[in-house]
């Protein structure tokens, strides 16, 4: 593998045919809302340019992300842009182990040092100088520091990555920290959902290979071909939700007839991603098509929004543990308070001006 | 008729009638009653939707319609709040008293206190007040007009939610869900204002009709006529 490489060469290498290679270069410029100048686009850039060396590490993470990347769709997406990327160095997915693994990582930042990608899965734990993750014999937040300093951009693989993710939920003993707040110098492109869809990753990283730059993100970082609308606006049981037809019990009539799972929290309405677009596994399905709510994974703090199967928030007091309620059941208690109060108050006052009356009376025969 | 011209407590008598609440207040007023009114029931069966309702999904749209009375009466409570906010520019003394509640003054700050003291039979009669009580203006200022601001705020987000980001609706508001983490958090808030309000709601109605009654001033039909009118003889 030489510099000089360009995609196009390696895909061939790879023994995938022009034919295969043009399908790849439309289907990308139709997944990223390109049309159909995008995909002449794709395929002159890979065919003319460098390949951008892509560095993958590994923190605080179940590895669902690299799971789901190699269960990308289209082929080409899973051989190519993998293989493009797991060349340079990817703990889970390399050839090479040990010193040599961690070797190469350090030629490649050497050797393409400000032109590579760090791609980033899981987060670092900051607690006690990051001893909670040790990859390599040292903490993965020096190790993140020290990749991420010569790169050109970040990628944050993952819920993880970009929000923190179960490991930082409440009371985040080992202070998982996203990606974002420990590099703060670089652009960062965040990839949320645990984990993301395949798709989802391969057309952002190719995205960045061809074209180089980083696609248009929203106010929150995320790409937003991907994920600026919310899974409820595109959900095919979404003329259930406006009818008025909603799942009461997982075992009753509505679900069997995939009526709206809004009422038993389904979190579509409040999740940004493509799920109910793109869905997975070569979109055979995705949760809500197989009968269970979106549980909201691609959001900040998932983890702490309550339960999965209540619409509704849970609150817990502050600094009393065990004293919960959602916003209706606050409401509902203070609004009973004040209501009592009232009554008290009211009853009060019309004892008070009935006493004040009979001394009136009183006072006025007194001056007869 | 002597009067603090920045608490509106009444010092010295003869008393007679003042216009308080110019017209537009009080057509913003009674025009925040019924959008309230349909935003809440509205409101509660978004977060707690209805049972279900039977047949094919094809010729029903009553969810639809529960949220399109809630966003029309959303848009009308909203601007009604705008055109309130105009008004305190243009308006009376009394058409700012919700909004700017004169906490500098050491007067008002008296007269809280006096009102409070009132409330809880500390003192026997009320003080007589042109608009407002120090104690009322507070509880508008810190219930009604913040938490309408907010649910405003809030309610406006979610509403652009519905085109998604890079849009022009999501330029306007996306803000918020930057400011409050993500979309649930935005919802939690704008139902838990929701009870805020209604808390409000409870609260005023039972006061307005308290004072109506017991304080020896027109409260009630001054949001309907414009005009207070006093009874019983003036304090000393």
């Amino acid at each position: 593998m030489t510099e000089t490489d360009t995609y196009y060469a390696l895909m061939r290498r790879q023994g995938i045919s022009r034919r295969s290679f043009l399908k790849f270069c439309s289907l990308t410029a139709a997944s990223l809302g390109l049309g159909e100048a995008g995909a002449q686009q794709i395929a002159q850039a890979m065919q003319t340019k460098q390949r951008t060396p892509v560095i993958w590490l590994h923190g605080l993470e179940c590895t669902c992300c690299t799971e789901s990347f190699i269960r990308s769709a289209h082929p080409l997406a899973k051989d190519v842009v993998l293989s493009m990327i797991s060349l340079d160095y990817d703990d889970t997915l390399m050839a090479a182990a040990g010193h040599q693994a961690e070797q190469s990582l350090e030629d490649t930042i050497k050797k393409y040092k400000g032109n590579y990608i760090l791609a980033v899965e899981g987060n670092p734990p900051l607690a006690d100088d990051g001893i909670y993750c040790i990859p390599g014999g040292r903490p993965f937040v020096d190790k993140l520091r020290h990749v991420a300093k010569d790169a050109k951009a970040i990628i944050s693989w993952g819920s993880c990555a970009s929000w923190g993710c179960v490991q930082a939920a409440k009371p985040n003993p080992t202070k998982a920290t996203p990606v974002h707040k420990v590099i703060t110098d670089k652009p960062i492109i965040k990839v949320p959902g645990c984990p993301p869809i395949a798709e989802v990753m391969t057309g952002v990283v190719t995205y960045m290979l061809t074209f180089d730059r980083l696609p248009d993100l929203d106010a929150q970082g995320r790409p937003k071909m991907f994920y600026s609308q919310r899974v409820h606006d595109k959900c095919y049981r979404r003329p259930h939700f406006d009818a008025g037809q909603f799942v009461e019990h997982f075992d009753d009539a509505g679900a069997r007839m995939g009526y709206c799972l809004y009422k038993v929290g389904c979190k579509g309405p409040v999740t940004y991603n493509a799920c109910s677009t793109v869905r997975w596994n070569e979109g055979t399905s995705f949760p809500i098509q197989s009968g269970h709510g979106c549980i909201g994974c691609s959001e900040d703090d998932f983890w702490d929004r309550g339960s999965f199967y209540d619409h509704l928030t849970t609150i817990r007091a502050p600094g009393l543990s065990g004293i919960e309620g959602t916003a209706d059941q606050i409401g509902l208690v203070a609004v009973g308070v004040a209501g009592a109060a009232i009554a008290a108050h009211a009853a009060v006052s019309a004892i008070k001006q009935a006493r004040s009356k009979t001394r009136n009376d009183r006072v006025s025969e007194v001056e007869k | 008729m002597r009067v603090n011209p920045v608490s509106g407590q009444v010092l010295a008598g003869p008393l007679e009638p003042v216009y308080v609440y110019e017209a537009p207040v009080r057509l913003w007023h009674w025009v925040m009653v019924v959008a309230m009114l349909f935003l809440m029931g509205t409101g509660y069966m978004i977060g707690r939707p209805p049972p279900s309702i039977g047949g094919e999904a094809t010729f029903h749209y009553f969810f639809g319609y529960i949220r399109m009375i809630h966003f029309i009466a959303a848009m009308v409570f909203a601007v009604a709040f705008a055109v309130r906010v105009y008004w305190a520019f243009v308006g009376n003394h009394s058409s700012r008293a919700i909004f700017l509640p004169p906490v500098w003054n050491l007067s008002w700050w008296r007269g809280l206190f006096s009102q409070l003291g009132y409330y809880l039979f500390l003192k026997k009669e009320s003080e007589r007040w042109v608009g407002h009580n120090p104690l009322a203006q507070l509880a508008m200022f810190a219930m009604y007009t913040l938490g309408s601001l907010f649910i405003i705020i809030t309610g406006l987000a979610l509403y652009a939610e519905a085109w998604g980001w890079g849009t022009w609706p999501m330029n306007i508001m996306g803000w918020v869900f930057v400011v409050f983490g993500d979309p649930q958090m935005v919802r939690t808030l704008h139902r838990l204002t929701m009870w805020y309000l209604l808390l409000f709601a409870v609260i005023h109605v039972y006061m307005v009709f308290r004072e109506d009654i017991m304080s020896g001033q027109s409260v009630v039909g001054t949001m309907i006529s414009g005009i207070r009118t006093w009874k019983g003889a003036p304090r000393a």
